[in-house]
């Protein structure tokens, strides 16, 4: 049973604060991911529960114990390192074991642990190469298996795949996944690329300027983001915002179009769609096109509705070109709505 | 230009430089080392090996070397390391540290030849602290331990700074996250210094051990200035057959002793410390 609390967590270097108030449980078990811009604070929290940093307020718990005074060796963790960190004067089964010959296993625990995590991650023969010797992939397994070996109650990983290729990356996720759930490890996972945090997370800590704006599930997170920033950072492209002024009963004038909303004291608000959740029909929002990009499966079209760049994913049978007129009618219930001031999500 | 010559044509200008300042030297060294009037001959070698001073100065050496360099190492070691995890103040310290590298090793002799001799500032404390009676003569051949120790310490004194610059440099070459990974992973400080810092400074342990070693083979002013004739070794005999007995062949001979037992070492250190194949940073 190892689950993690963060209670209040902040960290400045110096006068940069680069964690703001941070609170968060992780779940036994869970796949929790952290996801957000370059230099968001994500590695800094990472290391944090680590134990490699030393959060200036608030308290870390995992498993039930307070380890924030805790080394990092003595809290139940392992750790993939973003550049693997993979010893290179020692051989591929020498890192691997090197966390189980410190804490004295005899040799011939040691050989188990080593092979039955070498051949969960393929690496099987590769254990007497030297990480000079191996492609950026099979250093990565490595890096895995060296923190599976340890049999951690939670396992850290920063980027683990960010170097690989598309195709490499992609199988790596998925492999990992399963190695991971069938390990019944707790897992914190970082990441700023967004398909990789859907298709792996349980759930998605989306981390802004050193705050977590939303932790909820990949479907919630996309569907419903509870900030701007979620809205625009999630999704591929992302959300279109529009200015919406109050028209009375819970009625908004959009772009020239009267729709229906929430009631709320104060105006304007944001109005907010997905690309995707948008059709083509004979009332609507008035788009004009910029540019059409056919993307094979679907038609990516960029639009300027009331002076806004606006973007609608769009059946590859339809005939558009530039300069074109397009009414398009959102879908009543993917519409959602900010408040600008707050920026947050109103209901 | 030819890709694949390009990288000997631009080695050229030092190749010949070397060829030039070095080489032709060592071959007219050679050249004296081997023959007499009448052509090749091995007749010096067997004068300097068979002189009755040979033995004891090579054991001296030796001996030196053997006491000497294992201190420097760790004491480098230990400096380096300490250097490293300093944050403020760490230029100045090596500054410092290093001050004894711009001395010259007869000057070094000398500095602790004040320390040491009759009135020298050893004898002035102890005297003055009512220790002995009156200060005496240290240096003495009634005091060979003490000699010994005393040229020990002025090489320790000198030149453990050239092996701390060049660990230093090596040590701040091992990337912050090996340390990290070793941590996480449940190496404690010492380990880590073993497990990780020891193996991937192979390099620069090898650079600062032969550079060590070699100098060592070659200590002669420090002796000179400390142990005079108490304390020969191989580089004195060599001036002495050069300067005082005027035999330039056999002066030439124990320079090619001395320079053989640098190889052997060399290769041996190399040897030991040698990095495998794929095993590099
Ligand atoms: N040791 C440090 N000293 C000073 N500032 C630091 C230090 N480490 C991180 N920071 C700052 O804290 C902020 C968060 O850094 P962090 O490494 O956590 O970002 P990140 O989210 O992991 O980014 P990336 O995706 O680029 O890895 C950054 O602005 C960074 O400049
Ligand atoms: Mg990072």
């Amino acid at each position: 049973m190892a689950e993690i609390q963060i209670k209040n967590v902040a960290k400045k270097f110096g006068a940069y604060q680069a964690l703001h108030d941070i609170n968060l449980t992780i779940a036994d078990q869970e796949f929790m991911v952290l996801l957000g811009a370059s230099g968001c604070g994500k590695t800094t929290l990472l290391r944090i529960i680590c134990g490699l940093e030393t959060a200036t307020e608030g308290e870390v718990w995992i498993g039930g114990r307070r380890v924030d005074h805790l080394a990092p060796k003595d809290r139940g963790i392992a750790m993939v390192f973003q550049n693997y960190a993979v010893f290179p004067h020692l051989t591929v089964f020498e890192n691997i074991g090197f966390g189980l010959r410190m804490q004295k296993l005899p040799d011939d625990e040691v050989r188990r642990r080593v092979e039955r995590v070498a051949s969960l991650m393929h690496i099987e023969m590769l254990l007497k190469r030297y990480s000079g010797e191996l492609s950026g992939g099979q250093r990565q397994r490595v890096a895995v298996a060296r923190a599976l070996a340890m049999e951690p109650d939670v396992i850290l990983m920063d980027e683990p795949l960010s170097n690989l290729d598309a195709l490499l990356r992609m199988e790596m996720r998925a492999e990992l996944k399963g190695v991971l759930a069938e390990s019944k490890t707790t897992a914190v996972y970082v990441t700023h690329d967004q398909v990789e945090a859907m298709s792996m997370a349980d759930r998605i800590s989306v981390m802004h300027q050193g705050e977590i704006v939303q932790a909820a599930s990949p479907i919630e997170v996309y569907r419903n983001p509870a900030a701007e920033f979620v809205a625009s950072f999630i999704g591929n492209p992302p959300m279109n915002f529009l200015r919406a002024e109050a028209a009375g009963d819970g009625k908004w004038s959009v772009a020239g179009n009267v729709i229906d909303g929430p009631r709320y004291g104060k105006s304007p608000l944001q109005f907010a769609i997905r690309p995707e959740d948008m059709q083509p029909a004979g009332d609507g929002l008035e788009a004009k096109v910029k540019i059409v990009e056919p993307l094979g499966a679907h038609l990516l079209v960029t639009c300027e509705v009331n002076g806004t760049l606006f973007r609608a994913v769009l059946d590859s049978d339809m005939e558009v070109k530039r300069g074109d007129m397009l009414t398009l009618a959102p879908q009543t219930d993917r519409v959602r709505w900010f408040d600008p001031e707050t920026t947050l999500a109103v209901a | 230009m030819n890709a694949r010559l390009l990288p000997y044509m631009l080695i050229l200008p030092v190749t010949l430089f070397l060829c030039l300042f070095f080489l032709y030297p060592f071959v007219l060294v050679a050249k004296q080392a081997f023959t007499t009037g009448a052509g090749f001959t091995l007749d010096n070698f067997r004068e300097v090996v068979s002189y009755w001073k040979f033995p004891i100065s090579l054991k001296n050496t030796l001996l030196l070397a053997a006491a000497v360099v294992p201190i420097q190492l760790a004491l480098s070691l230990l400096m380096a390391t300490m250097v490293t995890r300093m944050e403020k103040g760490r230029d100045l310290v090596l500054y410092v540290w290093t001050i004894p590298l711009g001395i010259s090793d007869l000057a070094a002799g000398l500095i602790w030849l004040a320390i040491f001799e009759q009135s020298g500032f050893l004898n002035s404390m102890m005297h003055g602290m009512g220790i002995v009676d009156k200060p005496a003569n240290l240096l003495t051949f009634q005091n060979p331990g003490l000699v010994f120790v005393a040229i020990a310490l002025a090489e320790i004194w000198r030149a453990t700074a050239i092996m701390l610059v060049i660990l230093v440099a090596g040590i701040g070459l091992i990337p912050k996250e090996y340390y990290e990974a070793a941590e996480v992973f449940g190496a404690s400080p010492w380990k880590r210094f073993v497990r990780i810092t020891l193996p991937m400074l192979r390099p620069s342990l090898q650079t600062a051990l032969v550079l060590r070693v070699i100098m060592a083979f070659e200590v002669f002013a420090v002796v000179a200035a400390l142990g005079g004739t108490l304390f020969p070794v191989l580089m004195g005999e060599t001036y002495a057959y050069q300067f005082d007995l005027l035999n330039s062949g056999a002066a030439a001979a124990m320079a090619l002793v001395i320079l053989a037992i640098s190889i052997a070492a060399t290769l041996v250190i190399l040897r030991a410390l040698r990095v495998p194949k794929g095993a590099t940073i």
